[in-house]
């Protein structure tokens, strides 16, 4: 009876209606091993320290770091993914830059809608109470490594609306902000310039994210 | 089948500024919507109360930043009833050339958001680059690219630069023939008529009980415009008229509302025109402006999106005692429960792109 070869998914089997074996028992799931019980981000941290501690050992970090940190610095300078979101006035004029007067898109901007795909946020409006928290998860929902601008007075300062019981006094009170483009609004250039002033910040600052400690 | 809430926004390809649409679907219909407004709140009302009459426009310049001229104005005229200022005649001209021309960048706008809605990105192109050239044209006298200023209490910051008349008729031409084109990609293009055709209807007496006002109305066929019905400025000398549209016997959906903004660019052309045929010479700023006001005025005027009014309360002293802010967006996106209701959700974009939504002025 056992010698009976069972195939496929036992479970499916017996929903079907077969009666029940012994095989069914045969074929339960053995016990996992311990290398399968680990959860990605540990197996991820289990691959990450290996491979670290070997290249840190033999040099070869050194090597790699050198050969690949140009490479990464390239890729994420020149090809920065803004998110789509508008707030106020600015949002319009950043619009207005992708149109093809000012053609904003050869500095290798592509705008995505998901927070996810993106890695600059453009704070492009007053930042009101009830926006805040809606703004800060926004920002937390982007990956590594990620950036901020803060266009437009309001969104450096609170603006026109210093005064107003309702807007936050600036974008930076509760995110770290790397570029300010000041203007009310900010016209396409100025915004052309905040980006090429955030390429030459990464360049200098932020070298290439390969084997970072 | 089950009925589910889905919410849409603050952040979503979708809404157009800042709002959640919550939408309850059965399947893929939607049965019930209900708009969350609120993340633009920036208490301009309010903030009035603490500034002078004329550093009040400023303000109004933000409340609505596609056509923040035509709410500029809507502030001063207001203002200059409470007042009792006489505007010189030539200053009510050139208003009414930036009020034309804010509107035609203002439609532009519409036009520019609307077709990527459909999927349509060509569409935004193109109307993004006809809407440089009226930017262009509207920089010139006021030195400004979005947010003009211009509009002041008791006339226009400065008079006309020279040339400017040619430039407007330039561009005015070049445009003319454009919308020529635009009728074959658009009108006549079997694609963008499937998603607006009977897309998103209401009846005129709908739009009438929901407080639905502009072009959303004159879609419907009712032939309703606060420039000739309630007349400001110098409409009632232009020779114009009220462009309206219908999809059928009193009911407007997605393709006839953009086809009353088409119309009233051509309109917005023809008055233009006819302001510069008819402008005399003269001053562009009355004499004697008061800085106290007492008493209460209350004004309304034709915005790009409908009926803005304004109700201004002074008490004797150089800044309003109250100062009220009525939006036309406001009601139009109350009443997007009962135009949305019975459709699709993949409409949702084409319905809610096709009123024209400005965030802005909604939440003041």
């Amino acid at each position: 009876m056992s010698s009976k070869k069972v195939r496929g998914n036992p479970n499916l089997r017996r929903g079907v209606g077969s009666k029940t074996t012994d095989s069914d028992k045969i074929m339960e799931d053995p016990p996992a091993g311990d290398w399968l019980a680990l959860r990605s981000d540990q197996l991820l941290e289990w691959i990450d320290n290996s491979v670290y501690n070997v290249a840190e050992s033999t040099g070869m970090r050194e090597v790699v770091d050198r050969i690949t940190r140009p490479i990464f610095n390239f890729a994420q300078r020149l090809s920065p993914h803004p998110l789509h979101f508008g707030i106020m006035c600015c949002a319009i004029e950043m619009g207005q830059a992708s149109a093809p007067d000012h053609d904003i898109d050869r500095l290798g901007l592509v705008y995505r809608s998901s927070p996810r795909q993106c890695d600059v946020l453009i704070v492009n409006g007053p930042v009101c109470e009830k926006l805040r928290p809606k703004l800060k998860t926004l920002y937390e929902q982007m990956p590594e490594p990620k950036w901020v601008i803060a266009m437009g007075e309001c969104a450096i300062s609170g603006g026109p609306y210093w005064d107003s019981y309702s807007v936050v006094a600036g974008a930076d009170t509760f995110m770290p902000v790397d570029v300010y483009i000041p203007g009310c609004p900010v016209r396409p250039e100025a915004l052309m310039h905040g980006f090429l002033t955030l390429q030459k910040k990464i360049r200098a600052k932020e070298p290439g994210m390969f084997l970072r400690r | 089948m089950a009925e589910m809430w889905i919410s849409m926004g603050p952040q979503h390809p979708m809404t157009h500024g800042l709002w959640t649409l919550k939408v309850k679907v059965d399947g893929e219909t939607i049965v019930d919507a209900d708009p969350e407004l609120g993340y633009l709140h920036r208490s301009v009302e309010k903030m009035g109360e603490r500034r002078k009459y004329f550093m009040n426009t400023t303000l109004t310049d933000r409340l609505c930043y596609a056509s923040s001229t035509t709410w500029t104005h809507c502030y001063a005229h207001s203002v200059e009833e409470l007042m009792e200022v006489e505007v010189p005649v030539r200053a009510q001209y050139i208003r009414t050339i930036m009020l034309e021309l804010q509107r035609l960048a203002s439609h532009l706008m519409w036009a520019g958001a609307y077709m990527p809605d459909l999927g349509h990105i060509t569409g935004a192109l193109y109307f993004w680059r006809d809407r440089e050239l009226f930017l262009n044209l509207l920089e010139l006298p006021s030195g400004s690219r979005l947010l003009y200023n211009y509009i002041r209490i008791g006339g226009v910051k400065r008079d006309l630069p020279d040339g400017f008349e040619e430039k407007t008729e330039r561009i005015m031409k070049l445009f003319e023939q454009r919308l020529d084109e635009y009728a074959d990609l658009f009108e006549n293009s079997k694609i963008f008529r499937m998603r607006t055709d009977d897309v998103g209807k209401f009846t005129a007496d709908q739009a009438k009980n929901l407080g639905i006002t502009g072009p959303n109305l004159r879609g419907c066929g009712t032939k309703f415009d606060l420039r000739k019905h309630d007349t400001y400025e110098i409409y009632d000398e232009l020779d114009w008229d009220i462009s309206t549209r219908e999809a059928g016997p009193g009911y407007s959906d997605c393709f006839s509302r953009y086809m009353v903004r088409i119309d009233e660019m051509k309109e917005s052309i023809r008055i233009i025109r006819d302001c510069f045929k008819k402008m005399p010479a003269g001053p562009t700023m009355a004499s004697r402006i008061p800085v106290r006001a007492n008493g209460e005025a209350f004004r309304r005027t034709e915005d790009s999106r409908g009926e803005a009014m304004m109700y201004v309360v002074g008490d004797g002293s150089d800044r309003p005692y109250r100062w009220k802010i009525k939006s036309p967006m406001f009601t139009t996106i109350s009443a997007c429960p009962h135009y949305l209701k019975g459709y699709k959700l993949a409409d949702i974009p084409a319905i809610m792109g096709s009123i024209d939504i400005c965030i802005g002025e909604t939440d003041k």
